[in-house]
């Protein structure tokens, strides 16, 4: 009984973690812009996807992961640089379409390039899962987990300790106040995209070994994180962490205890009733409107 | 989109010379196509598309069908069944063709259905599921097995071996759902009972919870997994990551090299109902399917450099069951091309063999698939 309990946990924890690293991409967008960027399925995607073509190269794994992240820390530019800046001071709406445009850009450019076919990475550290207490998991499930938490702290030290962090954060508060204190928020906003690209990437490339890889995985995971990233509330980094796991472990949950045809629709309940009752989200901060 | 005049002119430019003189002049045979290149289905699609063209080319360069060479026309309905309908349409009426092969999709083959039957034109689809010829039209026919074969050849192999109590884990997609309910249709017939009944999402990253669930069902003998794709090589995965035991049944939906590279040694022992070409070179040498499948194999890799797949095997079943009954019918009239349709018996294709009649507009049986286990990280035929 405690054993089953345990599995549905690591499940849980696992794809959450996962979910956990797409909505932290979503943060990181949204703090420099206000802008939710549905391309951030589309990062995640080509980050697995780059590794993979690369690594079939034959590249050692380690070359074509960092690589792989630079490409898609590149596609992050290229996208701010060539589709979001051009549409100038446009409201968020116009340039959250923008994103999806992109991200279909990125997602048939993927198709055509590296093909439909679906692919895997070599775990990193083996296949032999780890048993602990009658349950089973997968040397993999501690990399996700591992890095999304460095990656946490890591973003945490950046948006509280940095300059560059703080200014973004100045900028997705008041664009206008933080131009006329110096600010270059034009960079700020091109750092958010590459940032969040190579984020994307860092997640793609370590659930493609649990997970595979293909051109259309973007959209499921997008949508996940950006339910995960709205749970947790948007922008907040603790938020989209909180937010990705217990989405994973409420998914394990149902699918063990009550039905794995309710699965997928918890979420979206779930969702439902955070944001009829707070809905800024578990984390997210209070704004205060002046009138 | 359209693709005809490319492929028909390159070939009568390059072998006009060639041609026997009867094969000129004379109007050509038009054969429709409506196919899933690009979108969702286009890993079906694709390869249907591919084998059409190589195949015409072929039989045009050897003198064409009745001294008429073969054009094809071809839309894409990037695998949205509704757009099907639309481009059967102008198949029908504008583009004036003889012979439909169209419908990747089982929605597609649906959504042209009511057209197709008032136009009164033979129609030979390349989808699946079971209510595309039954009940029977009149003028639609199919190639490919039906899940509920698939479902009759696991049971069939389980009931060899004794075992009665499975559990059940399907996709949630069409082709999951729709082999589901026909695995629950048959299991009965087949004394089995299921004792889980579980499903998962077509881009689900992790099934162990599901998997736990049913290892805990007790007396359970074997997991049936039906589903297409990466899904059923998670589901794989994550059978050895919990360490279960009991045999791993899996869907011809998995019937691809792609599915043993994807989950590796986890593969180890799965069994499923595959049509004969993914074991090609494995078949005894008097197999009567062995010549068709090895030549179609060969043929597909020299233009390809790509294995070929059982869903372009479907098309060429299609396209030479086509010319077979236009033969018969000696000529290209719709109602007579259709009887000889219905009236086909004993045709060998890569899928198995067809035997049509006026009740039974597929005309496979379950000899059509083989069952196969992984071994050694390739395919073993299962006696």
């Amino acid at each position: 009984m405690l054993s089953q309990l345990l599995q549905f946990l690591f499940s849980g924890l696992t794809v959450g973690a996962t979910y956990a690293l797409a909505a932290l991409g979503f943060a990181i967008i949204y703090n420099a812009s206000g802008v939710i960027n549905f391309a951030q399925g589309e990062f995640i995607m080509l980050g697995g996807m780059a590794a993979v073509a690369l690594a079939a190269l034959g590249l050692p794994l380690p070359v074509a992961i960092v690589l792989a992240v630079a490409v898609t820390g590149l596609a992050g530019l290229l996208i701010e640089k060539f589709a979001i800046e051009p549409a100038g001071r446009a409201d968020v709406v116009p340039l959250i379409i923008i994103t999806i445009g992109a991200s279909l850009v990125v997602r048939g450019l993927v198709q055509v390039t590296l093909g439909k076919g679906t692919h895997s990475l070599p775990a990193f550290s083996g296949e032999q899962p780890l048993a602990i207490a009658g349950a089973t998991l997968l040397p993999q499930s501690l990399w996700v987990v591992g890095v999304a938490a460095v990656v946490v702290a890591a973003l945490a030290w950046f948006f509280g300790r940095t300059a560059r962090g703080k200014a973004m954060l100045a900028t997705s508060h008041n664009r206008l106040a933080a131009e006329l204190v110096g600010i270059s928020t034009r960079s700020v906003l091109l750092l958010s995209f590459v940032l969040s690209g190579a984020l994307g990437a860092v997640g793609g490339i370590l659930v493609a070994p649990l997970t595979y890889t293909s051109y259309d995985m973007g959209i499921m995971l997008g949508l996940k994180g950006f339910v995960a990233a709205t749970l947790g509330g948007l922008g907040s980094g603790l938020g989209a962490v909180v937010g990705g796991l217990l989405l994973g472990v409420l998914e394990a949950m149902t699918a063990g205890y009550i039905s794995s045809a309710y699965k997928d629709a918890m979420p979206f309940v779930l969702i439902l009733l955070v944001l009829f009752f707070m809905p800024r989200g578990l984390f997210g901060a209070k704004t205060i409107d002046r009138v | 989109m359209k693709k005809r005049t490319l492929i028909t002119s390159a070939i009568a430019l390059v072998f006009a010379q060639a041609l026997p003189a009867a094969a000129q002049g004379k109007d050509p045979i038009r054969i429709g196509a409506v196919l899933s290149t690009t979108g969702p289905a286009a890993y079906l699609g694709d390869p249907q598309l591919k084998t059409l063209q190589t195949y015409l080319a072929q039989i045009n360069q050897d003198g064409g069908v009745l001294g008429r060479k073969l054009e094809l026309v071809h839309y894409d309905d990037a695998s949205e069944a509704a757009k099907a309908n639309g481009f059967a349409k102008r198949l029908i009426d504008d583009d004036k063709v003889d012979l439909l092969i169209a419908g990747t999709t089982t929605g597609a083959t649906m959504a042209m259905a009511p057209l197709v039957e008032k136009a009164g034109i033979p129609l030979i689809s390349l989808s699946g599921a079971v209510v595309v010829v039954e009940p029977v039209k009149k003028w639609i026919f199919k190639t490919p097995h039906t899940d509920r074969m698939a479902a009759e050849k696991v049971f069939e192999d389980m009931k060899k071996r004794g075992i009665t109590k499975v559990g059940l884990l399907s996709e949630t997609s069409g082709f999951g759902q729709s082999g589901a309910k026909e695995t629950r249709a048959v299991a009965q017939k087949y004394g089995i009972t299921l004792v889980a009944d579980e499903t998962y999402g077509p881009k689900d990253t992790d099934v162990t919870a599901q998997l736990t669930k049913i290892r805990a069902v007790p007396g359970i003998q074997a997991l049936f997994v039906f589903g297409l794709g990466q899904g059923p090589a998670v589901v794989t995965k994550n059978y050895a990551q919990l360490g279960l035991t009991v045999p791993l049944y899996q869907s011809h939906g998995v019937a691809s090299n792609e599915f043993i590279r994807l989950a590796g040694k986890a593969a180890e022992g799965v069994r499923l109902p595959s049509p004969a070409l993914l074991v090609a070179n494995a078949l005894a040498a008097n197999d009567p399917q062995k010549p068709l499948v090895t030549s179609y194999a060969a043929t597909y890799w020299k233009q390809y450099k790509d294995e070929p797949s059982t869903f372009g095997g479907y098309a060429l079943d299609a396209l030479m069951l086509g010319v077979s009954a236009i033969k018969r019918a000696g000529g290209t009239t719709k109602e007579a091309v259709r009887s000889a349709l219905e009236q086909t018996r004993g045709f060998m294709g890569t899928t198995g063999q067809f035997n049509l009649s006026a009740t039974d507009h597929m005309g496979l049986d379950l000899s059509a698939f083989r069952m196969l286990e992984v071994r050694d990280g390739g395919w073993t035929l299962l006696k």
